[in-house]
C-alpha cells in the first residue's frame, strides 16, 4: 500500500496531530513501508476464522447498576491546565 | 557492612525478618546507590527518597512488632506507566507534563499493601512504545552492561531493552530489589534478556490494568522484573489480584508461586517450535537454545519438536492491532482534562498543536498507522484481518498444549545493541520483539531467564511460554535453567 502525502495529511487531521511539511514527507515513506510489510497477512487464509475477542474463555463481568464512585469534582479537575468552578475551560466552540 | 543493594529480594526479606538490618538502612543504601548511578544510567525519572524513607519507617515499626506483611520493607522501583497517587506520572511522554494522579494503580496498591517500599518512578519508552528505551521524553537509559569487541573493552553505550528499560537497568545495576514493568509485545521479557535479569509477563487478565497508562488494551499486561526467578515469583504473587475496576481481570485466586521454586520438572513435556529458527538468528543464540534444551533434559524433562505455523504472522498482525488500539487510547490526550496544553486559535487547533508538541516521533507514527487502519473502508482489511490471524496464532498454541506443557525459545534474536544502531529503521526495531510478541497475541504467560553470555560478554535470555494461568510451571522450569546457567550480575560497577 502506497500512502501519498495527501493521505498522510488526511490521517494526521483525523488523529488531530499537526504535522510539518517535512514530517509529512518523511511519514509518507515510513507509513508506506510499514503498510507494505503488514501486507504479508494477505497470504493467510482467514475465511471462516472468527476474530479474537478474548484470551481466556470468560464471560464479561456484570455488576449491579448502582453508583459506586463519584463526588470528587476536585480530583477530576485537579490536573486540568485551565478550569473555572469545576469546569474545564476550552476555546469558544459555538459562535 | 556488606553491600545491601547486592542482595536478592528473598535474601533481603529473610534478613529483615531475622533483624540483621532495618528497612531504613536497606532503603538508604538504595537511595545512595540511585544518587550515584542515576546521572550515568538515567534509570529513574523521579526518585522519591522521602516517600521511601517514610514507608521504610512504617515497615520497621511493623517488623519490630512482629506484624510484618509479605513484602515488608523491601524497596522496589515503579515503572512510570503506573499511576501513583500524588506523585508525578508521565508514561515518559511530554504530553502528560506534570500529571499527578489522584489515585493509585491496583498493582501498585497491592504492592504497598503488602509492605513494599517505593524508591521512585522508572524510565520507559514513551507510552511503552519501543524496544530500546530510546523514545523516552526523559532521554535513553544506559544498560549497566558493556560489551567487549575483539577481546577489548568497548565503552559504546548499550540499550537496556524496552519498553521497561528503566526497570531492567535498575534491577541489574542494584538500584532496587525488583521492579514493576509492563509488556505489550515483549516489554518485560526483552529488557530482562538484555540485562541479565528475570522478567515474567503473566497471562492476560492475571494482573489488573487499572491505573496503568494504556497502550494497547487487549495486549497490555503488568509483571515484575527482578534478579532471580524466586524474586519474580514473590513479586507477581503480590501484584496480581482480582479487581472489580478492570473487567478483563480474572476472578481466579492467586497461587503461591514461590512454592513452585525447587519442584522437579521430571516428566515435564517441553516443546521446541521449529518456526522460531528464523533467518538472521545468530549462531550463539541458537547454541544457547540448545543448551537450554540439554539442561531441561538433564533435569528429567522430555523434549518434543512442535510446529506453530502462524508464528511469522504475529509481528505484522501486532503492528496493526497495537497501533489501532493505541490510536484510540491516546485520543484522550486533548490538552483539556490533564497534561500539556498548547493554546490554538480554536478548539481543534488547540488539540492539534497540543498533540504535535506533546507526542514524540514513534508515538505519532503509531497513532497515525492506527488511525489509518481504523479509518473508513479499511477496518475489515486491517484490524479485523489481524484479529482473525490472532485467533490462528492462539489455535497453534491450543493444539500444541495437547502434546507439551511448556514451550522453550530464545527471548531475543540478538544481545544488547548500541544507542542509535536500530533507530533509523522502524521495522528493524520492531523485529526485536519477534520471539516475544506471539505470546501477547495469544494472551499467554511468558518468562525470560538469563542463560548465558554472548561473544561480546553481554547477557542473553531464554523464554518459556506456558498455558493460560499456568505461571507456576514457568517458575518451576525457569528455576531449573537458573540453577544450571547460574546468575548474571553486572561484572563491573563502572558508573560509581
Amino acid at each position: 500500500m502506497q500512502v501519498d502525502e495527501a493521505t498522510v495529511r488526511r490521517i494526521a487531521r483525523l488523529a488531530r496531530i499537526r504535522i510539518t511539511d517535512e514530517e509529512a514527507k518523511a511519514l509518507e515513506g515510513e507509513l508506506s513501508g510499514i503498510l507494505a510489510w503488514v501486507e504479508q497477512l494477505d497470504e493467510v487464509n482467514t475465511d471462516n476464522v472468527p476474530p479474537m475477542t478474548r484470551v481466556a474463555d470468560m464471560k464479561l463481568k456484570k455488576r449491579e447498576d448502582a453508583v459506586t464512585d463519584g463526588e470528587k469534582a476536585d480530583d477530576i479537575v485537579a490536573n486540568a491546565p485551565l478550569t473555572e468552578d469545576h469546569f474545564f475551560v476550552v476555546p469558544k466552540v459555538v459562535e | 557492612m556488606t553491600d545491601l543493594t547486592k542482595l536478592t529480594l528473598a535474601e533481603a526479606r529473610d534478613a529483615l525478618a531475622a533483624k540483621k538490618f532495618t528497612s531504613t538502612e536497606l532503603t538508604q543504601a538504595f537511595i545512595n546507590a540511585i544518587e550515584a548511578a542515576n546521572p550515568h544510567l538515567n534509570a529513574y525519572v523521579l526518585a522519591t527518597p522521602e516517600h521511601a524513607l517514610a514507608q521504610a519507617k512504617e515497615s520497621d515499626a511493623r517488623l519490630a512488632k512482629g506484624q510484618a506483611r509479605p513484602l515488608e520493607g523491601l524497596p522496589i522501583g515503579n515503572k512510570d506507566l503506573f499511576c501513583t497517587k500524588g506523585i508525578r506520572t508521565t508514561a515518559c511522554s511530554r504530553i502528560l507534563d506534570d500529571f499527578k494522579p489522584t489515585y493509585e494503580s491496583t498493582v501498585g496498591q497491592n504492592l504497598w499493601d503488602a509492605g513494599a517500599v517505593m524508591l521512585g518512578k522508572l524510565n520507559n519508552d514513551e507510552f511503552a512504545m519501543g524496544s530500546s528505551n530510546e523514545t523516552s521524553a526523559f532521554g535513553p537509559v544506559v544498560n549497566p552492561w558493556r560489551r567487549k569487541r575483539g577481546g577489548k573493552a568497548d565503552n559504546t553505550k548499550l540499550v537496556p531493552g524496552g519498553s521497561s528499560g528503566g526497570s531492567s537497568a535498575a534491577v541489574s545495576a542494584n538500584l532496587c530489589l525488583g521492579a514493576t514493568a509492563t509488556d505489550t509485545g515483549g516489554s518485560i521479557r526483552q529488557p530482562a534478556a538484555l540485562t541479565g535479569t528475570v522478567g515474567i509477563k503473566p497471562t492476560y487478565g492475571r494482573c489488573s490494568r487499572w491505573g496503568i497508562v494504556a497502550f494497547a488494551s487487549s495486549l497490555d499486561q503488568a509483571g515484575p522484573i527482578a534478579k532471580t526467578v524466586r524474586d519474580t515469583a514473590i513479586l507477581l504473587r503480590h501484584m496480581a489480584s482480582p479487581d472489580k475496576k478492570d473487567s478483563t481481570c480474572v476472578d481466579l485466586p492467586v497461587p503461591d508461586y514461590e512454592a513452585e521454586i525447587g519442584r522437579s520438572v521430571k516428566g515435564l513435556r517441553v516443546g521446541v517450535p521449529k518456526e522460531y529458527r528464523v533467518d538472521g538468528m545468530s549462531a550463539e543464540v541458537d547454541a544457547l537454545w540448545q543448551k537450554g534444551i540439554a539442561w531441561l533434559k538433564d533435569a528429567g524433562a522430555t523434549i518434543h519438536d512442535i510446529s506453530l505455523p502462524h508464528t511469522k504472522y504475529a509481528l505484522p498482525a501486532y503492528y496493526i492491532v497495537a497501533p489501532a488500539e493505541c490510536s484510540s487510547n491516546l485520543a484522550r490526550y486533548d490538552g483539556v482534562r490533564y497534561g500539556l496544553r498548547v493554546p490554538g486559535k480554536d478548539l481543534i487547533d488547540t488539540y492539534e498543536a497540543t498533540r504535535a508538541a506533546g507526542f514524540g516521533k514513534e508515538v505519532k507514527r503509531r497513532v497515525l498507522i492506527g488511525t489509518y487502519v481504523l479509518s473508513a473502508g479499511y477496518y475489515d482489511a486491517y484490524y479485523l484481518k489481524a484479529q482473525k490471524v490472532r485467533t490462528l496464532i492462539k489455535q497453534d498454541f491450543d493444539k500444541a498444549w495437547s502434546n507439551v506443557d511448556v514451550v522453550l525459545t530464545p527471548t531475543t534474536p540478538s544481545p544488547a545493541f548500541g544507542f542509535g544502531e536500530k533507530a533509523g529503521d522502524p521495522i528493524a526495531m520492531y523485529l526485536e520483539d519477534i520471539f516475544t510478541v506471539t505470546v501477547n497475541m495469544a494472551g499467554l504467560p511468558g518468562i525470560s531467564v538469563p542463560a548465558g553470555l554472548s561473544g561480546e560478554g553481554t547477557p542473553m535470555g531464554l523464554q518459556l511460554i506456558g498455558k493460560p494461568f499456568d505461571e507456576g510451571t514457568l517458575f518451576r522450569t525457569a528455576q531449573v535453567i537458573e540453577d544450571a546457567a547460574g546468575r548474571f550480575p553486572v561484572p563491573e560497577r563502572w558508573w560509581a
